[in-house]
This record gives C-alpha cells, sequence and structure tokens, in this order.
C-alpha cells in the first residue's frame, strides 16, 4: 500500500514536471513564459541537476498542514503537491522530509506538538502553511534560532531564522475576474457570489475580493459581487453552505477564498458556474461549471527556499512572488464553459501586468463608501492595510 | 433456560490477580497490535521499537526532547484524571473534565492578559487561584442541580463541556481578540510562562504533589472517607448523619477545581495561550485513567505516564514506518485491551452450553475414561 502511494506520488510528479516542460516548449516566443522571465534564482527544474546541488545525509526539511494531504484538491494539496515538487526536484529522501498534516491552526496546543516534534525530528527547515500558526511559530523561532522558520501569509518575521512568504494571487484573481464577467455579459447576468474565509478585517481576503471584481468589472462595468463569510480558513460544511446562500441571492459565479472545492460542488449543483482557488478544480464533478482557477505553484518557492537553505545562503527575508515568477498562475481555461475569447483577454491582460502597464490597484479605485483612493497601493498596503471593499463589492 | 452467556459481577481481585490480569492484557494487546503491524507488512519489533523510542529517544539537538514532550502531555492528565478519580469515588460521573479544565483556564487567562505587569511569582498565585476558582465553578453547577433537582449530572457535565469550548471561542473572536486577521488571543507575555525546572514546565511538580495531597485527603481526611462513604451508599451516609447534599456539592468544586489546575497549568506551561486545542482531550481520557486505575492516585500517576508513553510515542512513528491512521488504529488495539483487562476485574462470564450438547459432551468424555 505504502509503495502503491510512492510510486503514484512519483508518477503524479513527474507527470506535473512534463507538464511544466510541455508549456515550457510551447510558449517559448510568449514573454509570459516563466523559464524565460524567472531571474537568475530561478528554480527551473532543468537548471538544478544533482551535480550542482549536492543534498547532505544528515538535511532535514518538515512542513505543517492545516488539513489532511489525502484531500487532493484545494489549499492544503496545493502546498503540499510544491513540497513534493521540491523534494523529487532536490533529490531529497523521503527519510529527510517530516509531514505533520491535520493540525488545526487555532488549536495551539497541536500547533506545539507538532512543531516541537518536527523539531526534535532534527529539522533544519519548517515550512508552516497556516496563517495562525505565526504566534506559536515566532516562538519556537525564538526558542531554536538554528533552525529555519518560513511561515506563509502572515506578517510576523525576525531577521536571523524567521521568514514569511506569499504572493500576489490577486494578480490572478483579477484575470479570473476577466473569466467570470465574460461568462457573465455573454448571458446577461450581473451578480457573482464570493465564499471568503474572513470578513474584510483580513487583508488578503479582502485584496482578493477586490481584484476578482475589478477583473470583472474591466469587462462588465456594473456588475456586482456579493460576499459570503464563513469566518474559518477551512470550514468544509459552512463553504458550500455559504456557496448555497449565494446562488440563492442570484450569483451566477461562485468564486471562493477558503480551503475546500465545496463551494465549486455546489455551483456545479446550482447549475451555475464557478471559478475556484489554490488548485484545478475543474473535476469530472464540475466539468460543466468550473470555468478557472487561480492557483499557486508553491514548488517554485519551495525550491527556492530550500536551496538557498542547503547551500548556506538562505536570508531571513519576506518572499513576495507573483505572475511574474511563476509563483501564481491560472488552472487551464475550461473552454467548454468558458464564454468566447476568454483565453485570448486574459492572455492580453496577463501580459499587461507582466510588462507593468496594468496595475490592479492602480490610483483612482472607489471604494464601497464612494471615495477614491488617490494613489496606486503599495505592497506594504496590499499585505495589511486593505480593510474596505470597492465599488459594487457587498456582503450579503 | 440461561441465558448463552451470562455475565455476572465478581467479587474483588486481589492485588495480585489483578496485577495478573494487567500483565495477560498487556501481554495480548502487544500480540493482537503486533498481528495489525504484520497486516500493514511492517516488523512488529521495529514499530513497538520506534514507539519506545519516539516516547524517550530524543534528538541530536537535545536528547531529553522526546522525554519532556512526554511529560507535558503527562501532566495535565495526571491532574485531570486525579480530579475525576475524587468524583468518580464518590460515584458522580464527572464527565467534564474537559469544561472545567477550559474555564480554570479561561478564569486564569483573565489575569494573564490584565495584570502580566505584576511579579511573576505573585501573577502565577493569582492565575492559580483564578483557574481553582473558574473549573470549581464549573464542576459545582451540575452538582448544584443533581442535588436540588437530580438532573442527570452525566448529561449535564458533558454540555458544560461545550460551553466551556463555545466560550474559548467567543472570548478569541471577540473580547480577548490580539492578533489582526484572525480569531486568535495571541501569546501571553513572558512573565505568564511558568519557570522550567528540569526542562520541563513547574507544573509537573505540582502534579506530582497533588498525586500525595489527594491520596492523602483520600486516605486519610474524614472528608475524604465522607466521599467514600456517600460513593458506596447514600443511604448509609444519612444514616451516619453525614450531610450528603454538602459532601456532593463539596466534592464536586474539588474535582472541578484540580480539573481547572490543570487548564492553568496547559496555558502557562505549555501553550502559551489560550485555545480551543488546550485540553488535548485530557478531560475524555482521564475517564478512563482513572477507572483503569481503580481511582488510586499513585496508580493513576502510573497508568496516566503509560498513556502518555503510548501517546507520545505512537505519534512519532516515521511515516515511511506507518502511517498516522495506522498508528491511531494501532493505539486504539492497545487501548482496548486495558478496558478489557478492566472488564474482567469486575466482571465474570460464564458461558452456558446448550443441556444436550453439554450431556453429549459428558458422554464423549465417559466414552474417552472408558
Amino acid at each position: 500500500m505504502k509503495k502503491l502511494t510512492k510510486i503514484l506520488s512519483l508518477l503524479l510528479i513527474a507527470a506535473m514536471l512534463l507538464a511544466f516542460a510541455a508549456c515550457a516548449n510551447t510558449d517559448t516566443n510568449d514573454t509570459t513564459d516563466p523559464t524565460t522571465t524567472a531571474d537568475s534564482s530561478s528554480t527551473n527544474p532543468s537548471e538544478i541537476s544533482s551535480e550542482t546541488l549536492k543534498v547532505p545525509d544528515d538535511f532535514k526539511v518538515g512542513i505543517l498542514h492545516i488539513s489532511s494531504v489525502a484531500i487532493q484538491s484545494g489549499y492544503t494539496w496545493a502546498h503540499h503537491k510544491g513540497f513534493l515538487e521540491m523534494v523529487s526536484t532536490l533529490g531529497v529522501k523521503e527519510s529527510q522530509i517530516v509531514v505533520k498534516d491535520d493540525v488545526p491552526d487555532n488549536d495551539v496546543t497541536k500547533t506545539k506538538q507538532a512543531l516541537q516534534e518536527m523539531v526534535d525530528a532534527d529539522c533544519d527547515l519548517i515550512f508552516a502553511t497556516s496563517y495562525n500558526y505565526m504566534n506559536t511559530v515566532k516562538e519556537f523561532a525564538d526558542e531554536y534560532p538554528d533552525v529555519i522558520f518560513s511561515h506563509c501569509s502572515g506578517y510576523l518575521s525576525n531577521d536571523k531564522n524567521f521568514n514569511n512568504y506569499f504572493g500576489r494571487i490577486y494578480e490572478a484573481r483579477y484575470l479570473s475576474g476577466i473569466a467570470a464577467g465574460l461568462k457573465m455579459k455573454e448571458d446577461g447576468k450581473k451578480i457573482a457570489g464570493y465564499v471568503a474565509a474572513m470578513n474584510n478585517q483580513n487583508a488578503e481576503v479582502t485584496g482578493g475580493i477586490n481584484a476578482f471584481a475589478l477583473g470583472i468589472q474591466s469587462v462588465l462595468p456594473d456588475a456586482e459581487v456579493k460576499v459570503k463569510v464563513t469566518g474559518s480558513w477551512y470550514a468544509p460544511e459552512q463553504e458550500g453552505a455559504a456557496a448555497q446562500a449565494l446562488i440563492d441571492a442570484g450569483a451566477y459565479v461562485i468564486a471562493q477564498h477558503c480551503d475546500t472545492e465545496n463551494p465549486q460542488l455546489k455551483a456545479s449543483d446550482g447549475k451555475v458556474f464557478g471559478v475556484g482557488y489554490n488548485t484545478d478544480m475543474t473535476t469530472e464533478a464540475t466539468k460543466n461549471s468550473h470555468i478557472i482557477a487561480p492557483i499557486w505553484n508553491w514548488g517554485v518557492y519551495y525550491t527556492e527556499a530550500t536551496k538557498a537553505v542547503i547551500n548556506g545562503t538562505w536570508k531571513s527575508v519576506n518572499y513576495y512572488g507573483g505572475t511574474k515568477e511563476g509563483l501564481i498562475g491560472l488552472s487551464p481555461l475550461n473552454t467548454a464553459v468558458a464564454a468566447k475569447d476568454t483565453q485570448t483577454a486574459i492572455d492580453a491582460a496577463k501580459a499587461k501586468i507582466l510588462d507593468g502597464s496594468l496595475i490592479v490597484f492602480d490610483k483612482g479605485l472607489t471604494k464601497a463608501d464612494g471615495s477614491i483612493i488617490d494613489h496606486a497601493l503599495t505592497d506594504e498596503e496590499i499585505t495589511g492595510k486593505i480593510d474596505y471593499y470597492i465599488k459594487g463589492v457587498s456582503l450579503l | 433456560m440461561k441465558d448463552l452467556v451470562h455475565i455476572t459481577k465478581r467479587p474483588e481481585r486481589s492485588a495480585l490477580s489483578s496485577l495478573g490480569l494487567i500483565a495477560a492484557a498487556l501481554g495480548l494487546a502487544i500480540v493482537a497490535g503486533g498481528v495489525f503491524i504484520a497486516l500493514m507488512r511492517q516488523n512488529p519489533l521495529e514499530v513497538y521499537a520506534a514507539i519506545i523510542k519516539g516516547a524517550f529517544v530524543g534528538s541530536k539537538r537535545d536528547p531529553f526532547s522526546a522525554i519532556k514532550s512526554t511529560v507535558i502531555l503527562f501532566v495535565p492528565l495526571l491532574i485531570v484524571s486525579l480530579g475525576l478519580s475524587l468524583a468518580f469515588k464518590m460515584r458522580f460521573w464527572n464527565i467534564g473534565g474537559e469544561g472545567q479544565m477550559m474555564f480554570g483556564a479561561i478564569f486564569a487567562t483573565f489575569f494573564a492578559l490584565n495584570y502580566s505587569h505584576l511579579p511573576h511569582i505573585v501573577l502565577v498565585l493569582l492565575m492559580f487561584a483564578a483557574s481553582v476558582v473558574g473549573g470549581g465553578l464549573w464542576g459545582l453547577i451540575p452538582a448544584l442541580f443533581r442535588v436540588k433537582w437530580s438532573v442527570n449530572e452525566t448529561l449535564f457535565t458533558l454540555m458544560m463541556n461545550y460551553v466551556a469550548l463555545y466560550t474559548i471561542e467567543f472570548l478569541q473572536a471577540g473580547p480577548w481578540k490580539r492578533t489582526p486577521g484572525f480569531a486568535s488571543i495571541g501569546s501571553f507575555d513572558a512573565n505568564v510562562q511558568l519557570a522550567k525546572v528540569g526542562g520541563v514546565h513547574v507544573g509537573w511538580i505540582l502534579a506530582l504533589v497533588l498525586v500525595v495531597i489527594v491520596t492523602v485527603y483520600m486516605s486519610r481526611a474524614k472528608q475524604g472517607y465522607e466521599i467514600a462513604v456517600v460513593g458506596e451508599s447514600k443511604a448509609t451516609a444519612h444514616y451516619a448523619g453525614m450531610n450528603v447534599k454538602k459532601i456532593v456539592l463539596r466534592t464536586m468544586f474539588i474535582s472541578g477545581a484540580i480539573c481547572g489546575i490543570a487548564g492553568m497549568v496547559q496555558i502557562a506551561g505549555s501553550d502559551n495561550t489560550l485555545s480551543t486545542g488546550l485540553t488535548g482531550n485530557a478531560g475524555f481520557s482521564g475517564i478512563t485513567v482513572a477507572w483503569l486505575a481503580q481511582l488510586n492516585p499513585f496508580a493513576v500517576a502510573v497508568i496516566s505516564a503509560l498513556f502518555s508513553i503510548l501517546e507520545k510515542g505512537s505519534k512519532t512513528i516515521p511515516v515511511d514506518v506507518m502511517s498516522k491512521e495506522a498508528a491511531n488504529v494501532l493505539q486504539g488495539i492497545l487501548l482496548f485491551f486495558f478496558l478489557g483487562a478492566e472488564f474482567f476485574r469486575r466482571y465474570s462470564i460464564k458461558i452456558n452450553l446448550p443441556q444436550k450438547q453439554v450431556r453429549h459432551i459428558q458422554k464423549e468424555e465417559e466414552h474417552a475414561d472408558g
């Protein structure tokens, strides 16, 4: 059984790498291709051969997940896929990785136990993938200065052994908004729904909603986005229920910022359309409803960071990658349900984001209360200060 | 006609016989667990070694790291089990250890958040007193309903667990929210952290002291005797002129208070914050521990230690040896046999074969003899 799982995951990784290579080959003329635009610290697998990087036998790397890695879609799976990509790219052995999953990030007792177990297993580098592990990770970083802690999506860090990593997912959300907007326009609908894990006090979620709305409004100016908050990153039941409430309120496309694919299943059941998140959510169950999903290619960061730790070049600097680095992307467009010419529109906007001519949070944004922002948002504002919805976005 | 299987309560086993039973259970547990491991195509000896290693063998950085983690699991479990055994001695079904632990922690957190500027020792004593009051009140409420209106205490104490759990959620998301963007109280001030003795927070000393105190209280104090009498028979207690209501209320306050202390020790010693997972299920595991130990405080300490070793060890089995889920099943199998031993300590099973068959067998025996 174990062996089978192992073989399957290796096959999966191989398939992913092949797909990656295939994309790279067909897109060689496209400036958006990650292999041509990535900088010198690029993590293109072909550049890292076993000659250039020797993983020491006593090196160990751990990862802490909020939900189970056995569920092969959604937030945790996106991270774990990236982690496995790093493992296979760098040639890290199975005995050198420690995976702790199903550790709720609001349960500090369990979080501590899991982190302690990873430290005690002599991990040199520990990734913690959920926001609310943050305080506990900080305590561990202070207590174990010789272990490197890398925490996803928070705001705490230190200058020695504790950094943050995250990315410009709002870029992909904007692009997915274009796909949603075109679909709504084609069918003459005006309302999209958004299942949000957190309320407007969370800048990551709120910025994502605004970016999605801006994408829609770029093709359908008077469109509305209704938001339903679940209050938890991972709440399978509530996520489905929130999507249903939005559908009942007339939402024609269901987008989401939460960990499971349940909103997409509800969209499919309710005969409306959907924009997923984290992983490609076009599955057998959603093939008639799911249009496109903003996705994370966490392997880009995990490979870069792990390589740096092994080489001794790791610095405690916060990482904030985007479309340019290949960290952020979109799942393949489901052309069976997408509106005509969606891919062309997305490609055009993506090219503009890459060459800098399109700034998602540019100056002149109108907030829901009617006030206008007089400057383009800085990274600091995007990651920590967006606590307002823009015009056209409202709570259900 | 007699039942095929007849279960009867048996007279108390002698200590030696009980010990033998436990040894037999241990042996059977290891064998059954071994079969399961073999079915998972692993070497049983290797897995058992991994459990022991996980509970005791530390890391390169700190050779005692595993033992420390095991002790951290052991401390709250031991304290809660002691608290529960007081109530059980009185035959009061306190299933509310979880909630009492949480309320002790909630009361203590009030001081941790608002009075962290006080000298450490004063602050810790305040938190300790608060946890006694918090846990005690949470135990007293169901006891009050029990003596006033004969409300079933099993359900009541169980339900109180959920009230406590959601109270913590409410505090995390509302009045005590300290982390922007997420419902979390955030880390306590460094001044709150309990001092470490031998690498583990001072709670372990407190737990061992409590073992002695509870032993003395149960076997030497008049109040302890009263608890035992009420537990054996309320009528007897009445005839002896005891105030049963008062005894029930007092004992449940103490039982809850001890559980509350466990909560305070967990948040100030280990978690350094208040979160919903603080009990680590000790309030429920403690029920098993208390009964397996036959409510004897020293035995409670031993069984708690065994539980903690099993818990820590099976959690640390490397993934390439055994999956987390399989490790959980293994833990369940081992526990099952211990609980089985407890059953056989109290009851005996008689199997009544149908008469005909018996006669038949007897005949065969006669033949064999002839």
